[in-house]
């Protein structure tokens, strides 16, 4: 008791007021209010209207919050302003700003994917989508024949994703750590249950939502023992506060005289943080959930988490190096190095072997998740700029790759094994190009904006004095540009197997998502200047 | 009128554009438009030079800058036309008697079915060589070398069913390409020494000095090197000259146009421009005087030895460039010596081509000349017009060439010492010998008994004069090879002409201009002379003799294929065979390796990716150990 009141002042009758900036908070609050709107709408609309009205619902609370992030970044927010929002608990400064914009426009082109319902055969007369009829059935029971005979459609999916989303846009902005906790696990639990909710394939998708779960749990746990060590240590959980304390700016709080400033505390503390953080990006030797969890997800869900996650998570772990241990640097950039060379070589090197094509995804988003570190580490302003690029560019690419993943489709669903997109590109040359396009942008071929966006990471690395690792991260692309050069190859210059997939003609929700992914991919590949401005104009992190 | 400049190179092109685009349609009088476009071309030149006479001399250049071709920071390139008087000569040299060889070839061409591409490519070339005169700077003017280059490529292979012009084409591509070489890697040089190209701040124009006077000699004997390999490539000087034989594949009038107006005159046209250059580049000089005092004995040797019409006119154009580009090496004792040979040149040439063309025409395509004889009665007008560029080449006094070859040798004497008797005795000697092999020509192909041969399909020839179409050029070009020479020298007005371009200063000659005109034409008379006795007191064996060794191997053209093939081809094949050697072997299996063992990693790797929840568990439990170790790790040391 007396330690605790000690620690929050001494004097529990000053707990002050919570003062809410509602305005530069609004792009979190209008999500959140659209997710809490399709709770409602789940719950009180008949099942025949939910689909359009979630629809609706999602994209206009995307919309709405976009334009939140664009009027603040018109008032100066992210390049000329920063602000600390909620007492200190949200930062509102450019990277922030850029990421959440990023993250909501992935989320629209996911939400487009969600909403196709021309790909997958009719059940009971009734368009269905990509997910379950009914979460709650056993798989091949009774009760999910007759809820597919009945038509339903797990609408949920929606408000579920609006929520993660709401978490992902406070993740990269939360300047306390248990705010970005909080914001960890408000993004996650709604992966973890989208996870599950594949229509075909289910066992093989609520296994992944399991492991993704207990490791997400596991990784979370770790999380929060970083922040209790690093509480010990600075006495705060304010990242600018820990930072004042390594720097010895701060006088120690005289509660906490016997482990404040106890390095040991600091470091295990650090490295804990990192766990959690590393394990959200995808990065070896934390990365074993990601191919599993990516081949059961439903393909849409897949295609959002590896974007929007991805964007989130790097968002807070800069936030972390950079504002809460700047001071640190020689003591967490050999250990990130490592990670980084790991996640590179690891991620290029077993891409080479898969057969599926969801499962090469996966290890290809490993193997960017160690390019995106080689900019982490830059830590010089260069390599912000870039990494925001780069996530930019990555998240577009990667929905469009995935989106093109649902329309190649057999009897039993979509046909991910390799071997069956052999001629693809004969049967529909236009998929086919549009695939190896995003290919190529995977690999980083000059004119797409992979190319770009690797350019500025290596680029800034070096810079900030990384060398070797951009080294090894130019022997792993070559490596990676084997593998996607291997499905180019085999789309178009061998013959189709006989039965093999038909593609299926999307509706227009998907025909955009991938037109975006294309437009994007062109157009930061040929004329990336305005947004690689855009990116490194952004202000840096507010403390 | 200066905004017609542009015009000069745009006419023809356009009509190439036309004709290669306008498809079947224009089959019928394609032809006709490009001869148009030709002599439009031509009008337009008439047109410029009428208005630059009507200048002060001074004033008579004129710079015409169409638009910033390359705006790159630090690195300037403009599309622009520089139109003086040395330009003016080439560009009516070149639409002039580009648009005769067009007017033939309408004759000449009539009965082949690919007739509107021909003429396309004819005025293909005509725009190249036009921008390649009218260039202001080295770069532009490479575009033009360029094209030169593909539209001679095209029309020496132009009849590529035939694997003898395809092979011809690609040779006479692939030496040029040498050649090319040498013009890039001069550019570049001034480039990186002056930072620009364009002949205005590089060469000076009259009255100002340019860069090149700030530069060191060895640096402009470099460039001077390199752009005599240029000009050895287009102009065929030894040791790029191969091609020159072998492009008798193509149709006749191309080999008027390549020989007389286009193609083998830029290397000249390059030397004397960068004139500059090579006025302070002594030793480069030098090495251009020795190339072409080589390539003019060799050429005429060759010319001598052929027995083919077109091919002993081939040497005999090899041999006389080697004049014009040793009296541009004698610098400005030489340069508008050079240039007036060249014109007086261009008219015999493309007369004495046209007229072979003519004889085999009437000849069901034959070109052994000792499958000729007697066609003096059968062929008056050509036998006429043939003549008269025959007495023109051997320098026969009055005629065009008397003129511009006396003045080329009287400067090679007036070059002084040693070196100018020398240079002064192999100009006299080839003098002699073009006497010899044009009088040889003559005697075999007009006088002497019939030796005409049935063709392959047993037709007996029954040779007549050709139409009118390919009559009128050759006439014309007559009237030329007659009278240009005189013109040139009255009044010394080609010099007057000229020298405000090229500079002009009289050398020390030991010999009085008189002597040398009499002992030239002398030796002329000794060559006619011989070549009579040879050649026309006694029947011609329409099956060659053997021959000395010295034939034998001019027959050959002095062996140069063969050398090209023991120096050049052999180590070339040798290393390209070995580095596909190294290729396959080393580099392909440490690349196959390589990839083998990352395969092998990636499926052992894999294995760790078991599927169970619990080993990924430990998996991220271990990392963290490591990570958590490693920081500790890190402020311990």
């Amino acid at each position: 008791m007396s330690h605790w009141l000690a620690a929050a002042g001494g004097n529990s009758a000053s707990i002050p007021a919570p003062h809410v900036e509602y305005g530069q908070l609004s792009p979190m609050l209008v999500v959140f209010g659209a997710a809490v709107a399709g709770i409602l709408a789940e719950a009180f609309l008949p099942r025949r209207a939910r689909y359009w009205s979630q629809v609706t619902i999602a994209l206009l609370g995307l919309a709405g919050a976009f334009t939140a992030v664009i009027v603040l970044a018109s008032q100066g927010y992210g390049s000329t302003r920063v602000d600390l929002l909620a007492m200190g608990a949200v930062a509102l400064d450019g990277p922030a700003l850029f990421l959440q914009g990023v993250i909501l426009l992935v989320a629209v082109v996911a939400v487009l994917t969600y909403a196709e319902r021309k790909v997958e055969p009719k059940a009971g007369g009734v368009p269905v989508d990509a997910f379950v009829a009914q979460a709650a059935a056993t798989p091949g029971g009774e009760q999910e024949r007759a809820a597919v005979r009945a038509g339903f459609a797990s609408t949920e999916v929606f408000p579920l994703t609006m929520f993660a989303v709401g978490g992902m846009l406070l993740f990269p902005a939360a300047n306390d750590l248990l705010t970005m906790f909080v914001a960890l696990e408000v993004f996650s639990l709604p992966l973890y249950l989208l996870c599950a909710l594949a229509r075909r394939r289910r066992l093989l998708s609520q296994e992944a939502a399991v492991k993704y779960f207990l490791l997400g749990a596991f990784a979370s746990a770790f999380f929060l023992f970083g922040t209790a060590l690093l509480y010990g240590y600075a006495g705060s959980v304010r990242l600018g506060d820990i930072a004042d304390v390594i720097s010895g700016e701060a006088p120690a709080t005289q509660a906490l005289l016997s482990t404040t400033q106890n390095d040991a505390l600091l470091l295990i503390g650090l490295a804990l943080l990192s766990v959690g953080l590393l394990f959200k990006v995808g990065a070896v030797p934390f990365h074993s959930w990601t191919p599993d969890v990516y081949q059961g997800a439903p393909t849409p869900v897949t295609g959002f988490m590896a974007a929007a996650t991805k964007v989130a998570a790097f968002g807070a772990l800069m936030r972390l190096f950079y504002v809460a241990f700047p001071g640190l640097r020689w003591d967490w950039r050999p250990v990130m190095w490592g990670v980084a060379i790991l996640t590179m070589v690891v991620g290029a090197v077993l891409a080479v072997t898969q057969q599926d094509v969801k499962r090469l995804l996966a290890y290809s988003s490993i193997a960017h998740a160690g390019f995106i570190l080689t900019g982490v580490i830059a830590t010089n302003k260069q390599g912000l700029g870039a990494v925001l690029f780069y996530l930019l560019a990555y998240s577009f690419v990667t929905l469009g790759a995935f989106a093109v993943v649902t329309l190649v489709r057999d009897s039993r669903g979509e046909a991910t094994h390799l071997s069956s997109w052999a001629g693809l590109g004969r049967r529909s040359p236009l998929l086919a190009a549009v695939f190896a396009l995003f290919l190529l942008a995977f690999a980083g071929i000059p004119l797409t904006s992979g190319f770009t966006g690797k350019f500025a990471v290596f680029q800034a690395a070096a810079a900030g004095g990384a060398t070797p690792l951009v080294i090894i991260g130019v022997l792993s692309s070559a490596v990676a540009a084997f593998f996607y050069i291997r499905v180019i190859v085999l789309m178009f210059f061998s013959d189709p197997q006989p039965g093999g997939p038909t593609v299926a003609v999307p509706s227009a929700f998907t025909a955009t998502a991938i037109g975006v992914g294309v437009l994007v991919t062109l157009g930061l590949g040929l004329l990336p200047q305005y947004f690689l401005d855009l990116a490194s104009k952004v202000s840096p992190f507010v403390r | 009128m200066n905004s017609l400049i542009p015009l000069l190179v745009a006419a023809p092109l356009a009509g190439a554009a036309l004709l290669l685009l306008g498809g079947r349609r224009l089959d019928r009088f394609g032809h006709w438009l490009a001869t148009a476009f030709a002599a439009l071309s031509f009008a337009f030149g008439l047109a410029l030079l009428a208005s630059m006479l009507g200048r002060e001399t001074a004033e008579r250049q004129v710079d015409v800058n169409l638009f910033s071709w390359i705006p790159v920071n630090g690195f300037q390139a403009d599309v622009g036309f520089q139109l003086d008087q040395l330009s003016i000569t080439f560009v009516l040299l070149i639409t002039g008697v580009g648009t005769l060889i067009h007017l033939y070839s309408v004759g000449y061409m009539a009965h082949d079915e690919r007739r509107r591409r021909f003429f396309a490519y004819l005025n293909l070339f005509l725009a190249a060589m036009l921008l390649l005169v009218l260039a202001d700077n080295y770069l532009l003017l490479y575009v033009g070398w360029e094209g030169v280059g593909l539209a001679s490529y095209l029309l020496i292979g132009f009849w590529q069913h035939k694997p003898s012009a395809a092979t011809a084409a690609k040779k006479a591509f692939l030496v040029n390409r040498v050649g090319d070489m040498g013009l890039s890697i001069a550019i570049m040089l001034m480039f990186a020494e002056f930072g620009s190209f364009a002949f205005g701040p590089l060469l000076g124009s009259e009255g100002t000095a340019g860069a090149v006077g700030q530069a060191s000699e060895g640096k402009l004997t470099a460039i001077g090197l390199m752009l005599l390999l240029a000009a050895c490539g287009k102009s065929a000087q030894v040791p790029l000259q191969s091609w020159l034989g072998d492009a008798m594949e193509g149709p006749t009038p191309v080999s008027a146009l390549i020989h007389a107006a286009t193609m083998v005159t830029a290397g000249v046209y390059l030397i004397t421009r960068s004139a500059s250059i090579f006025n302070l580049a002594p030793d480069a000089q030098t090495t251009v005087v020795v190339v072409g005092a080589v390539t003019l004995i060799f050429g005429a040797i060759v010319g001598c030895a052929k027995d083919d019409i077109k091919k002993a006119l081939a040497g005999s154009t090899m041999s006389q460039i080697g004049y014009m580009i040793l009296a541009a090496g004698l610098g400005p004792i030489g340069y508008v010596y050079a240039i007036m040979h060249l014109v007086t040149h261009g008219f015999f040439k493309a007369g004495l081509f046209l007229g072979a063309g003519s004889v085999m025409h009437g000849m069901n395509d034959e070109v052994n000349m000792r499958h000729y004889g007697g066609l003096r009665k059968y062929m008056p007008v050509t036998f006429v017009t043939f003549g008269l560029g025959y007495l023109a080449i051997i320098g026969f006094p009055g005629l065009s060439g008397f003129f511009s070859k006396d003045k080329i040798i009287e400067a090679a004497f007036a070059k002084g010492g040693t070196e100018g008797w020398i240079l002064g005795g192999v100009t006299l000697l080839g003098a002699a010998i073009t006497a010899f092999y044009m009088t040889r020509v003559m005697l075999l192909t007009f006088f002497g008994e019939k030796r005409w041969q049935p063709d392959a399909e047993g037709h007996e020839p029954h040779p007549h004069e050709s139409p009118s179409t390919m009559k009128i050029p050759m006439i014309v070009l007559a009237f030329g090879s007659v009278f240009a020479g005189g013109l040139f020298t009255l009044n010394s007005s080609f010099l007057h002409w000229l020298e405000p371009v090229t500079g002009h200063a009289e050398g020390d000659s030991p010999l009085s201009p008189l002597t040398v005109t009499l002992i030239t034409t002398l030796c002329m008379v000794a060559g006619v002379a011989v070549s009579y006795l040879m050649y026309g007191r006694s029947p011609v064996p329409v099956v060659p003799p053997v021959g000395s060794a010295l034939t034998r191997a001019a027959r050959r053209d002095l062996l140069q294929d063969d050398f090209n093939h023991a120096v050049l081809v052999r180590p070339g094949s040798a290393l390209a065979a070995a580095l596909v050697y190294f290729d396959s072997r080393g580099l392909d299996g440490f690349v196959n390796g390589l990839a083998a063992t990352i395969g092998g990693v990636s499926s052992r790797l894999r294995r760790i990716q078991n599927g169970y929840v619990r080993s990924y568990a430990l998996s991220m439990f271990g990392g963290t150990l490591v990570l958590v170790a490693t920081t500790l790790l890190m402020r311990s040391v």
